[in-house]
């Protein structure tokens, strides 16, 4: 018995738990962060931009799900289109969102637009309940990505390592348009002083507009990646959005960096608790939220208290 | 002389008429999850089942009144409890029917045994219910946790499957289920490796199906329910956990979260249930009614139990000619009635309020083996009344040792 298998060579123990095996438990935890990262991340750009606080965001995280299952049930179209034709048709009805009611809120307090995203939140979980139950609905992880890797400390499925990539590739593309690029520059622009930015010929509420209907189309893209792999049902991301907005407090609000590492951060930290005392797992991040806001108010990674 | 006792006679007839045209007025409220994660296996579907047995009822008794009013518990206890004082003290309700989620269900037992009220017991499983936490108000109907674990566990042991590791929710539902698992894995000569308890309502169970896996054990129980057992099983096939020699039990899976999973991912798991809707004619006759309200559903064991349970308390009701109010006299009269409805066939129940009728073990089919819609299961064995429940003695019921 040469070869390593999982939790077979006992190298050396932490806390009791063979070394391998807490490097399984450790990549398992970026992986799960990187669905907070990604759900965090559209969080971020909408608070960032808009000041709304997208109550809403689990809903549209369902919705991209939900979208992917119908698209395959009636154009028979599978996963890797359903990636891309989802976020769009979620988004779009994101932009309908936002012309319709959002836009009339900027002016107002946080709290109004928090209000109006929760209750749109509970309508889109409603009438999915309604038509489609709340057991859920099959879907299955895509031929090209079934199967997975023996990486001598665990078993890592293919599905697992595409979700970690692709997290990553969207996350690290999206803080370098907004932080690096003319167009970022002009949205920070836009968010600072609309009407200095509008004076110089750019259309501030088309932008506007578009920026929520990309955070929405995030959102329905991590629905997209969790159908797979998660049930989808329609209250998947009530149950996930909570957790998020915890990341998103502790991470800073609206620092876009800061959704991100802390997305990757405390996937890792829950994914430790599962090992060590795994009733606490969905408290964790909780507490984390408790003592960052009692030290940094604004967030590890938050511009201004 | 004759004239005399024509008029008795005439007399005496009009007084059985009037005994058995008796009005009989009762309101039964149907509390469940409505909303979240067990609304399928019970919610609108128990609403709908129990206003079937209402109408099947009343059609053949014209002179039985049924009230029916339906509830939200949202799986919170303190929820389920302040429902159920209103609905006794204030809406004058008789009876509470279904309530899935065992923290729920056992907290409204106690609000019934205090109120004297009638609790019917179809979605909940723990078997504390008609154990330790017994009382005369609470009638245990569909199924429960030692028939989980005796039915499940005994036959996976038997066929080889002697060591296991537990994915157990935390609270009292998963609690039971475990513990009456790991007795029957324990009595049939099986050995517990490990086990880890998840939060209910978990997203992500690779961390724990690694935690399993490293184990090697031969089985994983699955000692949860609803969107954690899909979850579960999804997961499981996404690791390889079952093409690396583990197999999976599924110790609580209802015909919905089969449907949630597909064929393909849910093929091969064993299972436990005491009602199929493909079973017989009468099942499917039954279903395609049901499904009138619930279309594209397809109906639990639990929603089978809301039906029988409603028709047997109405029977009861007018046996005791209406007067009901008295919760515990008309769960004993319910217990020396033999039970008797389509779905679950004759019966009884027992003095520590269990419901008892046979169980079967199911195996999900492969998808080339399903010739229709909602044809999910194979019977592999039918496990007989009398071993199906947790023989009377041994459940610490304060009713049955005295």
């Amino acid at each position: 018995m040469l070869a390593p298998r999982f939790g077979g060579d006992r190298m050396f123990e932490i806390f009791g738990i063979p070394s391998t095996a807490l490097f399984g438990q450790l990549l398992i935890g970026l992986i799960n962060g990187s669905f907070y990262a990604l759900l965090s991340l559209g969080l971020a750009v909408i608070f960032g931009m808009l000041n709304i606080i997208n109550f809403s965001h689990g809903a549209q995280y369902m919705m991209g799900a939900f979208t992917a299952y119908l698209i395959l049930k009636y154009s028979g179209l599978g996963y890797w289109p359903a990636l891309i034709i989802a976020p769009i048709i979620v988004g779009f009805t994101g932009i309908i969102v936002e012309r319709l009611f959002l836009q009339r809120l900027y002016k107002l307090d946080h709290l109004y637009g928090l209000l109006l995203t929760f209750g749109l939140a509970l309508i889109f979980e409603g009438v999915a309940r309604n038509y489609f139950g709340s057991a859920g609905l099959p879907y299955t992880v895509p031929e090209s990505l079934r199967g997975g890797q023996n990486l001598g400390f665990m078993f890592l499925p293919n599905y697992r390592a595409w979700v970690i990539a692709a997290s990553l590739v969207i996350c690290i593309g999206t803080w370098f348009v907004i932080e690096r690029t003319r167009l970022g520059a002009y949205l920070r622009a836009a968010t600072e002083n609309p009407t200095l930015v509008r004076a110089f010929g750019i259309n501030v509420p088309r932008m506007i507009t578009l920026t929520y209907g990309f955070g929405v189309s995030l959102a329905a893209f991590a629905g997209v990646m969790a159908a797979p792999i998660y049930n989808v049902s329609p209250q998947m991301g009530s149950e996930l959005i909570i957790v998020v907005f915890a990341v998103v407090v502790i991470g800073g609000m609206g620092s876009i960096l800061g959704a991100i590492v802390t997305g990757f951060g405390l996937g890792v930290v829950e994914g430790l608790t599962k090992v060590f005392f795994p009733e606490a797992s969905n408290t964790v991040i909780f507490v984390i939220m408790a003592i960052v806001l009692l030290v940094r108010p604004a967030g590890l990674f938050g511009r201004r208290a | 002389m004759r004239k005399a006792l024509g008029l008795a006679a005439f007399a005496a007839v009009l007084a059985c008429g009037e005994a058995n045209a008796q009005q009989v007025n009762v309101k039964i409220g149907v509390l469940s999850d409505m909303s979240s994660l067990y609304a399928d296996i019970g919610g609108p579907g128990s609403v709908a089942a129990a206003k079937m047995a209402i109408a099947d009822f009343t059609k053949d008794n014209p002179n039985v009144k049924v009230e029916m009013i339906a509830g939200d518990h949202q799986n919170k206890p303190d929820i389920g409890s302040q429902i159920a004082n209103q609905w006794y003290d204030v809406d004058k309700v008789d009876m509470i029917i279904d309530v899935p989620n065992s923290g729920v269900a056992l907290a409204v037992s106690q609000v019934a045994n205090q109120k004297n009220k009638v609790f019917i017991v179809s979605g909940a499983a723990a078997s504390d219910l008609t154990g330790p936490k017994c009382n005369a108000n609470t009638i245990h109907w569909t199924y429960d946790t030692w028939m989980l674990a005796n039915g499940t566990g005994t036959a996976i042991v038997k066929t080889g499957g002697d060591t296991w590791f537990f994915l157990t929710s935390d609270y009292a539902f998963g609690h039971a289920l475990e513990r009456d698992t790991i007795a029957a894995v324990e009595k049939a000569g099986g050995k517990v490796l490990g086990k880890v308890r998840h939060p209910l309502n978990t997203n992500d169970f690779s961390s724990f199906l690694l935690q399993a896996k490293s184990s090697k054990a031969k089985v994983i129980g699955l000692a949860n329910a609803g969107g954690d057992t899909i979850n579960s099983i999804k997961q499981a096939a996404e690791f390889g956990i079952v093409k690396g020699g583990q197999s999976l039990a599924g110790l609580l899976v209802f015909a919905s979260d089969v449907a949630a999973l597909g064929l393909p991912t849910a093929q091969g798991l064993i299972l436990t249930e005491t009602w199929y809707w493909d079973m017989n004619d009468t099942n499917r006759a039954w279903t395609k009614r049901w499904q009138q309200e619930r279309q594209g559903k397809w109906p639990t064991m639990i929603h089978a139990g809301v039906y029988a349970g409603v028709l047997h308390y109405l029977k009861a009701a007018v046996a005791l000619k209406g007067s009901v109010s008295d919760g515990k006299t008309v769960v004993a009269q319910m217990k020396s009635m033999p039970t008797d409805d389509p779905l679950f066939g004759k019966g009884t129940i027992r003095a520590d309020g269990r419901k008892i009728h046979p169980a079967y073990l199911l195996e999900v089919k492969k998808p080339e083996e399903s010739k229709h819609p909602g044809d999910f299961y194979k019977v592999r064995a039918t496990i007989p009344t009398e071993e199906a429940f947790r023989p009377l003695k041994e459940g610490n019921c304060p009713l049955v040792s005295g």
